[in-house]
């Protein structure tokens, strides 16, 4: 079960820097930095499962005696969450500087920005 | 096309590593010490029945000061890098189609319950999986949805700024105070911890945490509404 995510997780990251990697449009390559992002999320998120365990949430279906037996490693979630928050402001941050772009430029084609290439 | 072929060779050799990872990952089958530690003290020590909360507010919370704070520099950065030049808001307008009966009718109905739930979630997040990201990010749809029906509102950059800087303070001042009256910085046995699983339990984390929601739902509406201000210009 683990693996299946784990995997799925690898591909989302190959399948989005391939995105980032080939489109020159700035918009198209954000959207494969959020897919490489998601699947980065899925692999963290993979690594803490536990077969049969249970959300490390303690209630009257987990009691705190056997709450070491019965739970999913709690960090890589605590992990994911503070990832998962920090990959919003990137991608709001990615955005408005295609924003910009686009406003001094008025386009979106990364080929055509070509200041910083050598 | 020899680009698109470094960029599959790159593509291959990453997969590649993938790969060998996955075939060379074995399961655990029992918790490591640190998560075992998580998970037999948390409840005792701090109260909190959800434990990826105790470890977000409390034992790790000087991680989630800093992740705020890099939240609040991107809010920042993204106000400043969008407002570059826009021109005055009097000037002429896009003309948008009005918005239709359904959507109106959907916002009125929907907003309320959305910023309840919002609420729900983030003072629960010692209770309930969520916490004050989670509740923060339901706050921010609620605003967007408002965003979605009305383009052109308009809302309060200096309201938005005054609820994101006060839930700062409060978390920080929260923190200094375990300094002085408690453990140490960000500890949650200010108050009392009561009875795990009820409202009124785990010191002060539902305090802090519903404050991080009040500030996560302040920086994330402060961007969409950055963004969306964008249309007019």
């Amino acid at each position: 079960m683990a693996q299946i995510a784990m995997a799925t997780g690898f591909i989302l990251i190959l399948i989005g820097l391939y995105g980032a990697l080939t489109n020159r449009n700035l918009l198209r390559m954000i959207i494969g930095f959020t897919i490489a992002h998601s699947g980065v999320n899925l692999v963290l998120v993979a690594v803490g499962y536990l077969s049969g365990r249970t959300a490390p949430i303690l209630d009257s279906a987990v009691p705190m005696a056997e709450a070491a037996e019965r739970i999913i490693d709690p960090l890589p979630q605590a992990l994911v969450l503070t990832a998962i928050v920090i990959g919003v402001g990137v991608t709001a941050l990615m955005l408005a500087y295609a924003y910009r772009i686009y406003v001094t430029k008025g386009t979106l084609d990364i080929g055509k920005c070509r200041e910083l290439k050598w | 096309m020899i680009r698109r072929a470094f960029v599959l060779l790159l593509l291959l050799a990453l997969g590649a590593i993938f790969l060998d990872l996955l075939l060379g990952f074995v399961p655990a089958t029992e918790l490591n010490e640190t998560a075992r530690y998580y998970a037999e003290r948390s409840a005792a020590d701090l109260g909190t029945a959800n434990i990826t909360t105790a470890i977000i507010v409390t034992y790790r919370g000087l991680d989630t000061l800093g992740e705020v704070t890099v939240l609040f520099l991107t809010a920042a950065i993204v106000g400043l890098v969008l407002s570059w030049g826009r021109r005055s808001a009097e000037g002429p307008q896009r003309q948008l189609l009005p918005t239709g009966e359904l959507l109106t009718t959907g916002k009125n109905l929907l907003v309320p319950l959305i910023l309840l739930l919002g609420v729900y979630v983030f003072v629960n997040g010692h209770l309930t999986p969520g916490g004050g990201f989670q509740g923060g990010a339901i706050l921010a749809s609620g605003i967007l949805l408002m965003l979605l029906t009305d383009p052109m509102k308009r809302f309060s950059h200096g309201m938005i700024s005054a609820v994101e800087s006060f839930s700062g303070l409060v978390f920080v001042g929260l923190g200094l105070l375990g300094v002085a009256l408690a453990g140490g910085f960000l500890d949650n046995r200010l108050l009392p911890i009561g009875t795990v699983g009820e409202l009124f339990s785990a010191g002060v984390i539902p305090i802090i945490y519903s404050f991080i929601g009040l500030k996560v739902g302040a920086e994330f509406s402060s961007m969409l509404v950055n963004l969306s201000e964008t249309e007019d210009s």
